[in-house]
């Protein structure tokens, strides 16, 4: 039995629906409601020490999806079982065995230490002494935590809290790891940190992990395997790198130049934007390398400042619904 | 249930520790409380300037009465008190946090803060029931003794439980509501403070029987007091108030499970 197995998943939500003009004051009386099919038949299994990453446009069913794995929410149909338990019914016993982030919101007390938090932790879950000490002291060596640990929650940075929100998910050993957009607002060197320090767990404890995320970078360097959801239902779930192949090939690099100049001639790019100085060039990674990209550029003009824009998930389920449906996409868009 | 009361203390210690820190502000805010619940009492004390008994009592009962209600009261308040966060805690999404954790959702919610700010009010209805328990003349015995700290404490329970039904609301409504059940809880205090002979006979009914408020203090008090109850009701009631109690309780559990049920099947 695989660790994580959903079975044609569904959670519908009643919604007030808005009155439509009219004779307002009356009809605002008489609410009209609508079922809103948040996540629609929703099927997939996740083996064991897997690293899948669960993603989406904004309002795709990603979160809900997560919050009935949880066992947060209860699912209004089709069937779940996560470390063999179901979430909705089995929520505590199920909570000893999965560690959830949520990137927007703290599972820390915002006036203590951090590391009280994680004695308060240790209690909450009965950690014994030795597995906590032995947790507590990979976390902060991989995720250099020492000099922070004393500091009140409040007084973090976003990079220091996050991976104080790790480590709080991690204590009790789960063999599920959740990550809402754990990278969310991060600069680069703690995004970079965050995701080596993910790799080596999965790496060395076997911790499967589930990610959602807007960040391709995420993905690209932490998931073999992505589902891809939209609309509430599974767009595709499989290998990352043919979704690559296929629909995430083209990067953008934006060069600001020292003077305004005409559109770009260098090869495997195509100049897609021009506004003054700045010039948006369009390149596919099997063509051209950023690097080969940005050296060519600097030989035709002064480079003043340059970025590369990854396609976002936006753009790739787009691409994937103008593009190649094949019969190995699962697409059932619904509506709503 | 047994764990979690193991860990109370231990939660309850993190919160306090967070707000001890700004120690100058913090005893203030105590001596703040302390002397604004004496104005309370004072109230009290100029309606016996112009009356020597208020219905069959004197001022000595009526203290004693307003010194055991309060103490239940403020003491319910410190525990859970902190209950009307809900609605910030549901909109937040903070109450998703808390049910990724093995724990009970109502323990945690209530372990979010302790009030220790309410001590300073504890403090001051102490010392009025202190004085009550002198000059209102109880004829104390061991009896009696023993059932000081068993009438605190179902009043306490009762009062929390109206707390936690009234916080079960949130779930449906979104806090909109909330300040009708505070007319249950502040307001239930300010009642229990008085005999309940004095009220209309619906409204007495109504805090007899459907909110209990009359077994936080007055019907226990008759007994404390060895008095006769002007309304006549069975003596029983007078050594009801734990089972009360307990009953509130299982309401309270009742009302807060169907809550998080609901918040589970909708989200929000």
């Amino acid at each position: 039995m695989a660790l994580i197995e959903v079975e044609n998943l569904s959670k519908q939500f009643r919604v007030a629906r808005k009155p439509e003009g009219g004779r307002g004051r009356l009809r605002r009386l008489r609410r009209d409601f609508a079922d809103v099919h948040a996540v629609d038949g929703v099927s997939f299994a996740v083996e064991a020490g897997e690293m899948v990453g669960y993603i989406g446009p904004n309002g795709a069913g990603k979160s809900t999806t997560i919050k009935m794995l949880t066992g947060i929410l209860v699912p209004s149909g089709g069937r779940l079982s996560v470390a063999g338990f179901e979430p909705s019914r089995q929520r505590r016993e199920l909570a000893r065995q999965i560690g959830v982030v949520f990137g927007q919101r703290t599972q820390l007390w915002w006036d203590l230490p951090l590391a009280d938090s994680f004695d308060l932790l240790k209690h909450i879950y009965h950690v014994p002494m030795a597995r906590f000490a032995a947790n507590l002291e990979r976390c902060v060596e991989l995720m250099e935590m020492g000099e922070f640990l004393r500091t009140p929650v409040r007084q973090l940075s976003l990079g220091q809290r996050m991976r104080g929100e790790l480590t709080a998910a991690l204590l009790h050993d789960p063999a599920i790891l959740y990550l809402d957009e754990p990278t969310i607002g991060l600069d680069v060197v703690a995004k970079a940190r965050i995701r080596a320090f993910l790799t080596a767990l999965n790496r060395d404890a076997g911790t499967t992990v589930l990610l959602t995320t807007h960040d391709m970078g995420d993905i690209e360097r932490l998931c073999r395997r992505v589902i891809i959801i939209d609309r509430g239902g599974i767009l595709y779930d499989g290998a990352l790198d043919p979704l690559k192949a296929r629909f995430a090939i083209e990067r953008t690099l934006v060069v600001d130049l020292e003077e305004p100049a005409p559109p770009l001639e260098v090869p495997f790019a195509i100049v897609e934007r021009v506004e003054g100085p700045r010039q948006w060039l369009r390149f596919q990674r099997e063509q051209t390398s950023a690097a080969d990209l940005i050296a060519a550029v600097a030989r035709a003009a002064h480079i003043a400042d340059l970025r590369v824009d990854e396609p976002s998930i936006e753009d790739v389920v787009l691409r994937i619904y103008a593009g190649g449906a094949g019969e190995r996409f699962s697409s059932t868009p619904s509506p709503g | 249930m047994g764990s979690e009361l193991a860990l109370y203390p231990r939660l309850a210690w993190s919160r306090v520790r967070g707000q001890v820190e700004y120690r100058l502000s913090f005893v203030l805010m105590l001596v703040g409380y302390f002397a604004a619940t004496v104005a309370d009492f004072l109230a009290i004390w100029v309606i016996f300037l112009h009356l020597p008994l208020l219905a069959g009592w004197t001022l000595g009962e009526v203290a004693f009465l307003y010194g055991t209600s309060y103490v239940s009261f403020k003491l319910a308040d410190m525990v859970v008190g902190h209950l009307d966060v809900l609605p910030t805690l549901v909109r937040s999404g903070s109450l998703d946090t808390l049910l990724t954790r093995p724990l009970g959702s109502l323990f945690q919610v209530i372990t979010i803060d302790f009030g220790l700010r309410h001590v300073g009010a504890i403090a001051q209805a102490v010392c009025v029931l202190a004085v009550a328990c002198v000059t209102a003349g109880v004829p104390w015995d061991a009896a009696r003794v023993a059932m000081m700290p068993v009438t605190i404490l179902s009043g306490t329970v009762i009062f929390a439980s109206i707390w936690v039904l009234g916080a079960s609301t949130v779930f449906w409504t979104m806090g909109n509501g909330l300040e009708v059940m505070n007319t249950f809880t502040y307001g239930g205090n300010q009642m229990a403070n008085f005999p309940i002979n004095i009220y209309a006979g619906w409204l007495r009914r109504l805090i007899a029987y459907v909110v209990p408020l009359a077994f936080v203090t007055y019907f226990p008090s008759l007994y404390l007091l060895a008095k006769e109850d002007p309304l006549g009701s069975p003596g029983i009631l007078r050594f009801a108030s734990p089972l009360v109690a307990l009953g509130c309780v299982a309401a309270a559990r009742f009302a807060w499970g169907q809550g998080i049920r609901h918040y589970q099947s909708t989200g929000s």
